[in-house]
């Protein structure tokens, strides 16, 4: 431990021995959080391709900080009409686009960004279903993880309403009204997140301090608290072992290494490669084929005209098809209000993994063809409900749509019986290669 | 304090009522923040009625103005339109008008003041987008043959009727809300108020 103030440090005249860092480790713990964090940190050896994405998210959350806080100095949140007839806040993106010395750059690394942040938290999520790494000892990490996909989710959300072109109008008009489902309060509930009878000038204003101030500042607590909760137990690994079993005379685990240097050395190479793939769709294709920035939001807000054909963000697609899929009343109450319910609980059935899950071992290398199956089918079934989520209502889409939602809560609500039932192999003392 | 497995109750109660008033004081605190979320003063004024002049809207036309920042739709419609209606009574989910979607002078066969003219908020109310017009009969605009004419949502596929009436099974639960409106002369209607002004 550095951050020990014993005597040893001073002269006797009560002056410090050695240098800087003993100077700042006798006022604050740096050293000793440098060992915790990154040098005496020990992660399994065994570490593979889907334990890039974690490091990822980092490096995509610090390029939308630092991309946002340059487009703050140039973004207008106003929606108030100009000179020319066009809102303040639409104009301002496109002065950003054309007239902001390398403008474009910083808001094309932001929208892509934002893509980016989704396509590596999906992976990041798979690789724990794979390896079971919500699995105990690890449930406060998962669910500190769903917090942040929560909140990114909110992000996004506030963040795709700024342009104020037609899908992002359109598309908060939907989504705040989703809450005039509840019933009795949701009325006024979706007044009171508008700030007005109709997505306007309040809604934008109240979205862009909730996209910048509010949720980045719970996004980093949820970041910090995730990351301390990992450190804490240690991190999982392909085979689902607990590396601290095993563990050398110093009680280092015998199959750890310490992060720093091995795997932030590994993490570069990582990162070099994400950076090579991020660049290229944000020089060539930064509109990601209409699916990273839709093509009907570059037509200014018209409130009085619903594009053809609106549909969300593709990382937001799947929930959305499940919304499309519920048109029964049931209960008495309306299907509009079961679709928010199926919507929103198909992104917090995730937080409940960590107790649905009865297999006796973690990774899915030792579990059996039930697992395999069932895990393949729901990401067949994820991707089917993105697509169709993109797509305009259709009588066979809803059918489909339908079918998917049935498998996709199935998948979850009877996994304490079927991840049970499967075939497991003998898990090993160690980890393997 | 309690190291001697003895607990002062006295101060134990008092730390227990200072938490409360502290915390009282905080949840009172919230009320300031959450009602700035509410609309502004100037947002509620804002709901001015609107006064449209429908001369120039022919048979079969439909126009669309803006009261309390949503479209209005007005429309005039032709015989052929108002006779699907009474065959669309098994279809809608509401043919009535049972529930409370327009004024209590729409609560008719073709939900408006003079049979032919509809004026309806073009807001779909699932999720609040604004359908477009279907009214060829038919398959010719996309929707399927048995069709008669009215409107689609583009959201999530509701469908409604020339009098803004809902079909069955759809997402939307409603039948579009008829505003308050009144006609001024036979070309000149206010919406937004129920009654001439004196």
């Amino acid at each position: 431990m550095g951050a020990n103030t014993n005597s040893e440090k001073y002269k006797s005249d009560g002056s410090l021995q050695g240098g800087l860092l003993e100077w700042v480790d006798a006022r604050f713990p740096a050293t000793s959080l440098w060992k915790e964090h990154l040098s005496e940190y020990y992660a399994p050896k065994n570490f593979n391709f889907w334990y890039f994405f974690g490091s990822l998210a980092l490096l995509v959350l610090v390029i939308q900080i630092v991309t946002g806080i340059f487009l703050v100095m140039h973004y207008k949140p106003d929606a108030a009409l100009n000179a020319n007839g066009v809102p303040v806040a639409f104009a301002s993106v496109e002065y950003i686009m054309r007239d902001v010395p390398w403008g474009w750059l910083i808001r094309y690394l932001h929208s892509t960004g934002a893509s980016a942040f989704f396509i590596v938290v999906y992976l990041h999520m798979f690789r724990g279903l794979l390896y079971g790494s919500y699995r105990k000892p690890r449930e406060l990490i998962w669910l500190f993880g769903v917090g942040i996909f929560l909140c990114l989710m909110g992000e996004a959300f506030f963040g795709y309403l700024l342009p104020w072109g037609q899908m992002s109008f359109w598309g908060a008009q939907v989504i705040v009204n989703l809450f005039s489902a509840l019933p009795v309060i949701g009325q006024d509930l979706s007044i009171l997140i508008r700030g007005d009878f109709v997505v306007g000038d309040a809604t934008l204003n109240r979205f862009f301090s909730f996209h910048v101030i509010a949720f980045p500042l719970v996004l980093l607590g949820l970041v910090a608290a995730h990351v301390l909760a990992l450190h804490e137990v240690g991190s999982n690994n392909p085979d689902g072992v607990e590396i601290k079993k095993f563990k050398d005379e110093n009680g280092h685990p015998l199959d750890g290494i310490p992060f720093h240097p091995y795997y932030t050395v590994k993490d570069i190479v990582g990162v070099v490669v994400f950076l090579m793939v991020f660049s290229a769709v944000v020089f060539f294709v930064p509109e990601g084929g209409g699916y990273f920035l839709e093509y009907n939001n570059f037509f200014p807000a018209d409130p009085l005209k619903t594009p053809p054909h609106i549909a969300p963000v593709w990382y937001f697609t799947p929930y959305y098809s499940i919304l499309r899929a519920m048109v029964w009343n049931f209960f008495g109450l309306p299907a509009k209000f079961w679709g928010v319910v199926g919507m929103g609980a198909s992104v917090v059935i995730f937080a409940f993994l960590p107790w649905l899950d009865r297999s006796p071992v973690k990774s899915i290398r030792y579990r059996g063809p039930i697992y395999k199956t069932l895990l393949a089918i729901f990401v067949v079934v994820f991707f089917v409900l993105g697509y169709l989520g993109t797509q305009p209502p259709s009588p066979v889409g809803e059918k489909i749509s339908q079918v998917c939602t049935l498998f996709y809560f199935g998948f979850f609500l009877a996994m304490p019986w079927w991840s049970r039932m499967d075939k497991f192999k003998p898990e090993p003392d160690r980890v393997t290669k | 304090m309690s190291n001697q497995g003895k607990m002062d109750c006295g101060r134990r109660r008092l730390i227990v009522a200072t938490a409360a008033v502290g915390g009282a004081g905080a949840v009172a605190a919230l009320v300031p923040f959450v009602s700035s979320l509410l609309p502004s003063e100037r947002a509620k004024a804002a709901g001015a009625p609107v006064e449209v002049d429908i001369s120039k809207l022919e048979p079969g036309q439909m126009m669309t103005v803006e009261w309390r920042g949503k479209p209005v739709w007005i429309i005039n419609r032709t015989k052929d339109m108002l006779e699907t209606l009474p065959k669309l009574a098994d279809a809608v989910a509401d043919p009535k008008s049972d529930k409370d979607q327009q004024p209590a002078y729409c609560k008719n066969e073709t939900r408006s003041i003079k049979p032919e003219i509809m004026v309806a908020v073009g807001i779909c109310t699932h999720l609040g987008c604004s359908p477009s017009s279907k009214f060829k009969k038919g398959a010719d605009e996309g929707m399927p043959g048995d069709w008669l004419g009215g409107f689609l949502c583009p959201c999530h596929g509701s469908t409604f009727d020339f009098a803004g009436r809902v079909y069955k099974s759809k997402p939307a639960p409603d039948n579009l809300e008829v505003p308050p409106h009144v006609y001024l002369s036979d070309t000149r209607i206010v919406i937004g108020v129920d009654k001439k002004e004196a």
